[in-house]
């Protein structure tokens, strides 16, 4: 094995390498604090490896030609926040729907509206899984570091192409935005997974699974399979049904996408958890801040530990109800009012105490606010 | 190539019939763009059609292409990573007056300011057909729509020249009635190398003709001979002899601009060679 090459590296900058490890070939988007790195280093690095790269006219504009990039064959990402998350909304349902393989990275600021565009924030938690209409599979996963925003962009691009869906990257501005030491692992250490294509031979169905089987093979426009592609519910074929026996099969399966595979999808980590009688659920830099906090009350014998879902949506119900049972308390640290504390709360019910520290006003936690906040509800 | 012919070499025979009224205009348009690819002797394969939200944009569904549906307004913007990511590819967007210039808007003047090699025709009937005869950026001044109950006060896009001047290097219009001209037309817009555009007058007689007691559909296709001349005639024609007629014809057609995705080959040629 060679060295691997050591770096000092933004987070953003670790998303682009990561996706260029993971095969990304096209790149559309539109600039946005905190999230603009990304297009720029994607607008340098692509064209080198014979990639994409496309600076649309506004954020739809930017999924909806990744998401073509994505159709004719290339794997595809495109990069916002907050304003820009909104506006990705209806084509993050087509995506879906049409079963469309695509990262979507979304570097969370402050605030509704323009809100607090240069500062941090957790807030679209909830409208990474209800933003766009209708029932619909959703994966989203929040990395804690640079290191991780790497791997996890390259988790996000495989499970992407596996089962054919859109992935949500959500860090934060912090680990958009710092800069860490990260080893680059070399190409031979990664595992990467390309979307399955049609056999060759057989009669093509573009929406059809064989018995047992969830994502359909899909071919490139372009490679000999002329077939339809719509964003209303589709038969088999991909073309348009009011039958609602077929729509009722079709959306059952992409949820199956979901709820058969929580396993591969879940990705979450514990600290100092197996004796603690205080669990902290927090992800992202929060989570960072968190873990300092804990190292400084169990300083003061407080047996406080984490849980730290790396993978936001599918969310990991079953670890949380698992420790939930042994600690006496739960407390939801998150840079927002309470987002994913509604899910924390869904699925701890009476099994603990639960208890809520939020902001939302752009500033971070600092230890402290977490070591006072334990204190007060020990 | 006779009619029965063309449909069975292009058209996905089990998707019909389709799903528009007698009379509309639409499928007048869908049979030039397959006459026009037929008369251009494209590879099937390498035709990627795209089409927005519309009783118009449900053509691609019966053409034998690769065919995507997209969301409202949006076709031009799917087209663009399609075309960008396979260059040789002939990408042919289908789109409304609404989906084209009211949603699509800000999307058709940037892919025409790019010069990127997509071919878009509108189907224009100067009404929201799909959701059932609402006013669009097209509309006449003054005309009836279910939302414009005491007539339309907005003023009209025209949309040809709009793209001409957003920076479209082939921009035409023509309509049903002229279907000969129009498969002409199309035909030079798909051969052309960078943006270009065709708008299509069509007739929507089920909303449009019955709001505006326009007749039927045959008066309405009566009307389109009737009122519209070609540029090159209408510089020969009086003020009084323009009165009430709208003008079709070549807008533009200017073969010399780059190509956007050609140019983007470039760099990557070029970063490849470093
Ligand atoms: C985001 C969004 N807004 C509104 C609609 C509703 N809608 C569907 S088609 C349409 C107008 C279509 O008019 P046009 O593009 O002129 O096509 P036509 O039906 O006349 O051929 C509208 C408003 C939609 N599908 N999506
Ligand atoms: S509503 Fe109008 S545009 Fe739509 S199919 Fe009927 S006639 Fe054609
Ligand atoms: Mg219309």
């Amino acid at each position: 094995m060679s060295k691997r090459i050591v770096k000092l590296m933004q987070g953003n900058e670790a998303c682009v390498a990561g996706a260029l490890a993971a095969g990304m070939k096209f790149f559309a988007g539109y600039p946005i604090t905190p999230s603009t790195e990304i297009a720029e280093g994607s607008a340098e690095k692509l064209p080198e490896v014979g990639g994409k790269f496309i600076q649309m006219e506004d954020e739809i504009a930017g999924i909806a030609a990744a998401i073509g990039g994505s159709i004719a064959g290339f794997k595809s990402m495109t990069a916002t926040s907050g304003p820009g998350f909104s506006l990705k909304q209806e084509n993050i349902g087509y995506a879906a729907l049409a079963e469309i393989p695509l990262v979507i990275v979304n570097v969370m600021r402050g605030g509704p509206s323009t809100g607090l565009p240069t500062s941090p924030g957790q807030g679209d938690v909830m409208q990474a899984m209800w933003g766009t209409h209708g029932d619909h599979p959703v994966i989203a996963i929040s990395p804690q570091s640079v290191t991780e925003m790497y791997y996890e962009t390259v988790r996000a691009f495989n499970l992407a192409e596996k089962y054919r869906t859109p992935v949500i990257l959500m860090p934060d501005e912090v680990v958009g935005h710092m800069r860490e030491r990260i080893e680059i692992p070399n190409a031979d250490e990664l595992e990467i997974f390309d979307r399955l294509k049609p056999v060759e031979g057989e009669d093509y169905i573009p929406y059809g699974v064989r018995e047992g089987d969830l994502v359909p093979r899909m071919a490139g426009f372009g490679e000999g399979y002329r077939y339809h592609i719509t964003g209303l519910f589709h038969d088999d074929m991909g073309f348009p049904t009011n039958s609602t026996v077929k729509a009722g099969v079709k959306i059952n399966r992409l949820m199956a996408k979901i709820t058969d595979n929580l396993e591969d999808l879940i990705s979450y980590d514990e600290y100092l958890m197996d004796d603690a009688e205080i669990m902290i659920v927090a992800y992202g830099s929060t989570a960072r801040t968190a873990k300092n906090a804990i190292n400084k009350l169990r300083a003061e014998g407080i047996k406080v530990g984490m849980l730290r879902p790396i993978t936001i949506w599918p969310y990991p119900v079953e670890a949380t109800l698992a420790r939930a049972k042994q600690v006496n308390k739960v407390l939801v640290v998150e840079h927002n009012l309470g987002q994913l504390m509604l899910e924390v709360e869904r699925v701890v019910k009476s099994e603990a105490e639960l208890h809520f520290l939020g902001r939302a006003d752009g500033d971070v936690f600092v230890p402290s606010d977490i070591v006072k906040k334990v204190k007060e509800v020990l | 190539m006779k009619n029965s012919e063309l449909v069975s070499k292009y058209m996905r025979d089990s998707r019909l019939p389709h799903i528009w009224c007698p009379g509309c205009g639409h499928g007048i348009i869908m049979h030039s763009i397959i006459r026009a690819i037929e008369n251009l002797g494209l590879d099937k394969d390498k035709v990627t059609i795209v089409s927005g939200i519309g009783c118009s944009s449900r053509a691609p569904g019966y053409m034998d292409f690769n065919t995507l549906h997209t969301t409202h307004g949006r076709a031009l913007a799917f087209a663009t990573g399609i075309k960008l990511a396979k260059p040789d590819m002939k990408v042919i967007v289908i789109s409304g007056d609404g989906d084209a210039s009211a949603i699509g808007g800000n999307h058709l003047i940037h892919a025409a300011r790019r010069n990127i090699g997509i071919t878009t025709i509108v189907f224009n009937n100067n009404i929201y057909g799909m959701t059932g005869g609402q006013y669009s950026p097209t509309t006449p001044h003054g005309d009836f729509g279910t939302t414009a109950p005491y007539g339309n006060i907005d003023r009209p896009f025209d949309i040809a020249n709009l793209a001409a001047a957003a920076g479209a290097t082939y921009a035409a219009r023509t309509t049903a009635f002229h279907a000969t001209q129009m498969t002409n037309y199309i035909q030079k817009a798909i051969a052309h190398e960078g943006f270009s555009l065709v708008e299509a007058i069509s007739v929507c007689p089920t909303y449009y003709g019955r709001k505006n007691k326009k007749g039927s559909a045959v008066a309405m296709m009566n009307f389109l001979k009737e009122s519209f001349v070609d540029v090159k005639a209408a510089e020969r024609m009086t003020p009084e002899q323009l009165q009430g007629k709208f003008l079709m014809g070549e807008f533009k057609h200017n073969t010399q601009l780059p190509e956007y995705s050609a140019e983007y080959q470039k760099i990557v040629d070029r970063l490849r060679k470093e």
